[in-house]
């Protein structure tokens, strides 16, 4: 599904604050695969799904899916493929726009947005019935701004929009990271049954070794830009949480 | 009586000018001030195709389409060439100064008893009614289409690129090319303003955008201090309000003018206006 080749990420080359945020990375993830990245601040998990989603473009390499090379392609124009759940719960959604004109656009990942009104009573009863899945009582509040809710819900209702429309890739950048202990826990259980429910192949990039070890069936750590490990799904299996603790030192 | 009611015919020519400020200020969060030099572009444009005899709905599209190439460029140079915005209005408002004065061919253009928009057709035979039926009509027609653009998919989208662009790039929105058609929308309204105000006065002059900017931008302040106190998330009142806005804007200024205060202090009046609209509501909210 996501293919990566030799990629290499330079930021500032030649001048003295000079950064090899990735420094050849070749990775192969199957369709399916739910992929956990570890990774000590400034390893490059960051950089690397800016990489995936194209908001950052390489030094060298190629990144392709499904055997289409997207490595020049601007991340607007790799929406097609990837839905992105960003760290910050304010990045993921338009606080002021209403839920149901964010799922609208949800709606319109992959599709050009026309000249006709598509925020309709029957797309209203769609969102409702996708957000009654939440159990957070938010049905019956479409027409809230996005703005009004709590990082937690903002949160889970990105992982809902993103697959409002066709999906293949989800990235998720550390999803849970600014949230409180049970709000994270909501949303990192919405993220594994979403990934489940509609095979995406995903990632995560998280800092929370629990999850690390309780979600995705390949686990990788990435150390100064490079792949340290990388664990597949029975080897990741036998993996204790203190043996990956135990990766960072 | 023809004293509020000729100040309300100016603040609904205005009106447009204020729903392209709205759209680039409140809608895409980009200070343009391509505004001074668009609007005087849309009166130049207007005064010299009506000297030269050509029909009003030809005028028309040809205003709103010099307004959206002056935003377009602006929005050009400020996504293409990453230019601050406000520089990138400054550039191209000072441009457009020589380009007003090469079409007028001097710096002020009479349009002494020439037909217009508003000889079109007789509503009323008091000529006043009359103008402010017809300017009633026309900004009914613009803010109906602005108002259904907005709730389109489209502009959904439009909307959401000036509220949080990491979100909309991420669900395909080409982000610039947003911004460059906003701007252009943006300016096309406002061109329109100087079309409707040139043929109201009846004359086009190479000054009359000097400090427009100021009037738009104190009716959209106008209006998103009642948006914000009543949190109105409907689009079409925001739109109503804006107008609303740019009425009381004028009402404000002919009000001050009926006063007695030398016209020669108006524009001060205005920034001071504007001023007030800004400070009052935040002194306010300091104290609570």
């Amino acid at each position: 599904m996501i293919r990566i080749d030799s990629l290499y990420k330079t930021f500032n080359k030649g001048q003295p604050n000079q950064v090899d945020a990735i420094n050849g990375i070749n990775l192969h993830i199957a369709a399916g695969d739910y992929v956990i990245v570890v990774g000590s601040n400034g390893s490059g998990k960051s950089t690397l799904m800016d990489l995936i989603s194209g908001s950052v473009v390489p030094t060298r390499g190629a990144i392709s899916f499904n055997g289409k090379d997207v490595s020049k392609l601007a991340d607007y124009n790799r929406s097609p493929w990837v839905a992105r759940v960003f760290q910050n719960p304010l990045s993921g959604t338009a606080p002021d726009l209403s839920i149901l004109d964010n799922f609208r656009l949800a709606a319109l990942r992959t599709k050009p947005k026309g000249f006709n009104v598509g925020a309709t009573n029957a797309f209203k009863t769609l969102v409702k019935e996708r957000i009654a899945v939440l159990n957070m009582g938010l049905e019956n509040k479409t027409g809230q701004l996005m703005g009004t809710l709590s990082g937690g819900q903002r949160q889970a209702l990105t992982l809902l929009m993103s697959v409002m429309d066709d999906c293949k890739i989800l990235l998720l950048d550390e999803p849970s990271a600014a949230l409180d202990p049970k709000s994270a826990q909501v949303v990192m259980q919405t993220a594994d049954h979403l990934i489940k429910d509609f095979k995406l192949t995903a990632m995560l990039v998280t800092h929370n070794l629990k999850d690390a070890f309780t979600y995705g069936n390949r686990i990788i750590q990435l150390s100064e830009g490079a792949i340290k490990y990388d664990k597949s799904a029975a080897e990741k299996h036998a993996l204790t949480q203190e043996e990956l603790f135990n990766w960072f030192f | 009586m023809d004293f509020y009611l000729t100040a309300l015919v100016q603040g609904l020519c205005y009106g447009s000018l204020a729903l392209g400020i709205y759209i680039s200020m409140k809608i895409f969060n980009i200070p343009d001030i391509t505004t001074d030099g668009s609007y005087t572009l849309g009166g130049a444009v207007t005064a010299v195709m009506l000297t030269n005899n050509q029909p009003t709905y030809l005028i028309l599209p040809v205003v709103i389409g010099v307004g959206a190439v002056a935003g377009a460029l602006t929005g050009l140079i400020h996504t293409k060439l990453k230019v601050n915005a406000l520089l990138a209005g400054i550039l191209v408002m000072t441009a457009l100064y020589s380009l007003n004065l090469t079409i007028m061919g001097r710096s002020n253009l009479p349009l002494s008893n020439l037909p217009s928009l508003f000889t079109l057709v007789d509503i009323s035979t008091d000529t006043n009614l009359n103008t402010f039926w017809i300017v009633l009509a026309f900004i009914a027609i613009v803010t109906l289409f602005i108002g259904y653009l907005l709730k389109t998919d489209f502009g959904i989208a439009m909307r959401a690129t000036g509220n949080s662009e990491s979100m909309i790039r991420a669900l395909g929105v080409n982000t610039d090319k947003m911004k460059i058609i906003g701007l252009a929308l943006a300016n096309a309204l406002t061109a329109l303003s100087g079309y409707l105000i040139t043929q109201w006065q009846g004359f086009a002059d190479i000054s009359m955008g000097i400090g427009v900017v100021i009037s738009g931008l104190g009716s959209v302040i106008i209006a998103e201090t009642l948006i914000r106190s009543l949190s109105i998330t409907s689009v079409w009142l925001n739109l109503l309000l804006v107008l609303g806005g740019a009425i009381v804007f004028q009402m404000v200024l002919a009000f001050t003018l009926s006063t007695g205060v030398n016209p020669l202090y108006l524009k001060a009046v205005t920034s001071t206006f504007v001023l007030l609209i800004v400070g009052l509501p935040r002194l306010f909210r300091r104290e609570v």
